[in-house]
C-alpha cells in the first residue's frame, strides 16, 4: 500500500472550502470539467501509477450515498 | 464513387480455369493462401522468395478502389525493405513523421508529436499510401515468381482438418475443386469465411459511432503532417486530415450514432464539412465517400490445428492509430519465417505455437491502444466526456496536460519481451534493443543502413566488437550450422554512425537477431554455450522441454 489514507491534511475546513469553492458560480456542466481538471492536476502531482491506481481502488469502494455501484467492466 | 452494394474496381484480373477441374486427384501443396489482400500478398511474396511454391485463392478478380488502408509505419516500410518493395511504397507514398492536434477554433495545436523520435533511419515514421497501390505493387512483384499461382474468382466454400494436412473445397466459374496443403494460410479478412466455416469465436467490442471518409481532390498548399480536430469549428464531432499522393486528401469526420447513412454520405450533404475544413473558396471534387463503424476484437487463438489466421481475419482495431493493416503485416512476418522452418524440418512443430502466442500478444496491445483513442475521441458518457474536455482545456496552457490528448497513438513495432524465444538479459544494460524487440536501423554511411544486413534468416550481428572477438564470432556462426544457418555480420561504428547509442555497443555488443529482425538475445562477449542454447531457444527447441503449453503439438 503506497496510497496514505491517514489524516494529512492541517486545516480540514479550509481545504474542503477550497473544494467548493472551485465549483462557486459554475453551471452543472463547468462544475463537472471543473473537477475533472482538479482530478487530472492532482493525479499529476502524485504521478505515481500505483498510488493513483489504489486512491481509485479506495474511491469506488467507499460508497456511502444512495446511488449503487456498478460492477467495474472488465 | 460511393460504396453502394457492389465493390468499386481499381482492376481486374483474368480468371484461369484451374488445372485440378481436369484433375484425378487431388493435388497436394505444402502452402494454400487464402485472400488476396495486402496480408495474403505479403505472406505470397516472402513465401516465393523462400522458394516455395504458392497457391493463392482469392474470391473477386479485383483490386478493390476506394477508401482502405492508408498509413503504413516505418516498421511495415522495414519489412518491405526485407521483400524488395519498400523503396518503391516510399517513393510513391506521402512521408510524414509530425501529428497535430487541435481543438475547437483555436489556431495553434495544443498537442504535437512525431512518429520518428530517433531520428536518421532509412525508412520515415510514416506514409500515407492508398492500400490499392500497395496491393498492386505486391502483385507487380509476384508476377516475376513463376512459382507463384494467384487464382482469381476461386472461392474458398469448405475446409476439412486432416491428420497431416487440410482439404480445401474452391468453386470456380467452372465448378468446384478440391486441393490438399499441409497448412492454409487464412487471410481472407474481417468476415473470414474460413472462421466461420470452422465455427470459431470473433470476440470484442463494438463502438456505436459512425465515421464519414471523404477522399477529396483539391489543390492547397498545406504540411505534409497528420491534423486532428477535438470539436473542430466545422461541421463534426471530432475531424481528420491527412495527405495521399497525388493531389487527393483523406477527411474523416465523427457524426454520431443516430443518423442518417444514406443521407450523410450525399455529396451535397459532405460538402458542409469540406468546405467547413478547407475552406469555402477551394475548389474540389470527390473521389470516394463512405461511412464506416468499427470494432475491436479478436480470435482466442490464430493458430488451429493447420490452418493459422492473419490480418482482418484475426483481429480487427479501431482505424485510430493505423492498426490494421500494420497488424496484419506484424502477422506475416511473425509468421513466414517459422512456418518456412518448420516446414523445411529445421525447427520443431512447436513453433508456430509461438506465432499465437507472439501474434496475440501483439494484437492486444494494437486492441488496446485503439480502444483507448475511440474511448478518448468518442466518450461515452457526460463524466467522460467532461474528463475529456478537461484534458484538452488544460493541454493549452499546461504541458502535463498533453501526453493526456489521444488522437490515435499510431502503431510502431509492438515488443514481445515474455516471448518463450527470447533469452533474458544475463548482463546489466544500459538501454539498446532488448531481447523481445525489432533491431533498430541506424545509419552506417551515405546511403548504408544497418537493417539492410540482415536477412531473411538468423543474423549473429557483431557491434565494434574488438579483432580477436570478431574472429570467435564468425567462427561459431559458422560452427552452429549444425542447428542451423545463421549469417554473421560484424559492424563498427565510424565517424557519426550511431551503434554505440542505440545499442548499447560502446565497448562491443554480440546480438542474435530472428529472421524478422526481433532481437531474441544479446551479450556483451562470446561465449559459444550461450549463443548456442540461445539459438536454439530461437528455434523453438526449448519450448517442449520449458513450456506445458506447448507439448501438444511437439
Amino acid at each position: 500500500m503506497k496510497l496514505s489514507l491517514e489524516p494529512r491534511i492541517e486545516r480540514p475546513d479550509d481545504v474542503y472550502e477550497l473544494l467548493l469553492l472551485l465549483h462557486d458560480g459554475l453551471s452543472r456542466e463547468a462544475s463537472e470539467r471543473a473537477m475533472a481538471r482538479l482530478v487530472l492536476i492532482l493525479a499529476n502531482h502524485i504521478g505515481d501509477y500505483d498510488v493513483i491506481s489504489e486512491a481509485v481502488q479506495a474511491a469506488r469502494a467507499t460508497q456511502s450515498d444512495t446511488g449503487s455501484v456498478e460492477p467495474r467492466p472488465t | 464513387m460511393s460504396k453502394a452494394g457492389e465493390i468499386p474496381v481499381r482492376k481486374r484480373f483474368p480468371y484461369r480455369r484451374p488445372p485440378e477441374l481436369d484433375a484425378a486427384s487431388p493435388r497436394r501443396l505444402k502452402l494454400l493462401i487464402v485472400g488476396g489482400g495486402p496480408i495474403g500478398l505479403t505472406a505470397a511474396l516472402d513465401l516465393a522468395q523462400r522458394g516455395y511454391e504458392i497457391v493463392l485463392l482469392n474470391k473477386l478478380d479485383i483490386v478493390a478502389d476506394g477508401s482502405k488502408a492508408l498509413c503504413f509505419s516505418k516498421r511495415t516500410l522495414e519489412v518491405y525493405d526485407r521483400l524488395g518493395v519498400g523503396e518503391r511504397l516510399v517513393r510513391e507514398g506521402v512521408a510524414w513523421n509530425l501529428g497535430k492536434v487541435f481543438w475547437g477554433d483555436r489556431a495553434e495545436p495544443i498537442y504535437e508529436f512525431t512518429m520518428l523520435p530517433i531520428p536518421d533511419q532509412k525508412n520515415p515514421g510514416f506514409i500515407n499510401l492508398q492500400q490499392f497501390y500497395l496491393e498492386e505493387y505486391l502483385l507487380d512483384a509476384l508476377a516475376a515468381f513463376p512459382n507463384v499461382d494467384i487464382r482469381w474468382r476461386n472461392e474458398v466454400i469448405g475446409v476439412e482438418q486432416r491428420r497431416d494436412h487440410v482439404e480445401v473445397r474452391v468453386d470456380t466459374p467452372d465448378g468446384a475443386y478440391t486441393l490438399a496443403a499441409e497448412y492454409v494460410l487464412a487471410c481472407d479478412g474481417s468476415k473470414s469465411p474460413i472462421r466461420g466455416m470452422l465455427g470459431l469465436d470473433f470476440e470484442g467490442k463494438v463502438f456505436e459511432d459512425n465515421f464519414l471518409i471523404a477522399d477529396v481532390r483539391f489543390e492547397q498548399e498545406r504540411p505534409t503532417e497528420r491534423w486532428f480536430w477535438f470539436s473542430p469549428p466545422f461541421p463534426g464531432e471530432s475531424a481528420l486530415l491527412h495527405k495521399q499522393p497525388h493531389g487527393v486528401w483523406r477527411l474523416d469526420f465523427q457524426l454520431g450514432w443516430n443518423i442518417d447513412r444514406d443521407e450523410a454520405v450525399k455529396p451535397e450533404n459532405v460538402a458542409p464539412f469540406v468546405e467547413g475544413m478547407i475552406g469555402k473558396d477551394v475548389p474540389y471534387s470527390f473521389e470516394w465517400l463512405s461511412i464506416y463503424t468499427f470494432q475491436c476484437r479478436r480470435m482466442a487463438r490464430f493458430l488451429h490445428d493447420r490452418i493459422l489466421f492473419a490480418g482482418d481475419a484475426a483481429h480487427l482495431v479501431s482505424p485510430f492509430g493505423a492498426r490494421g493493416a500494420n497488424g496484419g503485416v506484424a502477422d506475416v512476418e511473425n509468421l513466414v519465417w517459422k512456418l518456412d522452418l518448420v516446414l523445411k524440418g529445421a525447427a520443431p512443430r512447436a513453433l508456430l505455437e509461438s506465432y499465437d502466442d507472439e501474434a496475440t500478444t501483439i494484437a492486444d496491445v494494437n486492441i488496446l491502444n485503439s480502444t483507448r483513442s475511440t474511448e478518448f475521441i468518442t466518450p461515452k458518457s457526460r463524466t467522460s466526456r467532461a474528463l475529456r474536455d478537461a484534458v484538452l482545456g488544460l493541454a493549452q496552457t499546461h504541458a502535463f496536460a498533453r501526453p493526456f490528448v489521444n488522437s490515435g497513438r499510431l502503431a510502431t513495432a509492438v515488443a514481445t519481451p515474455r516471448s518463450p524465444l527470447n533469452t533474458p538479459d544475463d548482463e546489466s544494460w544500459r538501454g539498446g534493443v532488448a531481447p523481445g524487440t525489432p533491431a533498430i536501423d541506424a545509419r552506417l554511411g551515405d546511403q548504408e543502413w544497418l537493417l539492410a544486413h540482415l536477412h531473411n534468416g538468423v543474423t549473429l550481428l557483431a557491434l565494434n566488437l574488438p579483432g580477436p572477438a570478431i574472429a570467435r564470432a564468425r567462427a561459431l556462426a559458422r560452427d552452429l550450422a549444425d542447428i542451423s544457418a545463421v549469417r554473421f555480420v560484424s559492424l563498427r561504428d565510424t565517424g557519426a554512425s550511431s551503434l554505440a547509442e542505440r545499442y548499447d555497443a560502446a565497448g562491443g555488443a554480440l546480438y542474435l537477431v530472428r529472421p524478422d529482425q526481433y532481437v531474441a538475445a544479446r551479450w556483451k562477449t562470446v561465449d559459444e554455450a550461450k549463443v548456442r542454447l540461445a539459438l536454439k531457444r530461437l528455434l523453438g527447441h526449448m519450448l517442449v522441454a520449458e513450456g506445458a503449453r506447448y507439448e501438444a503439438v511437439a
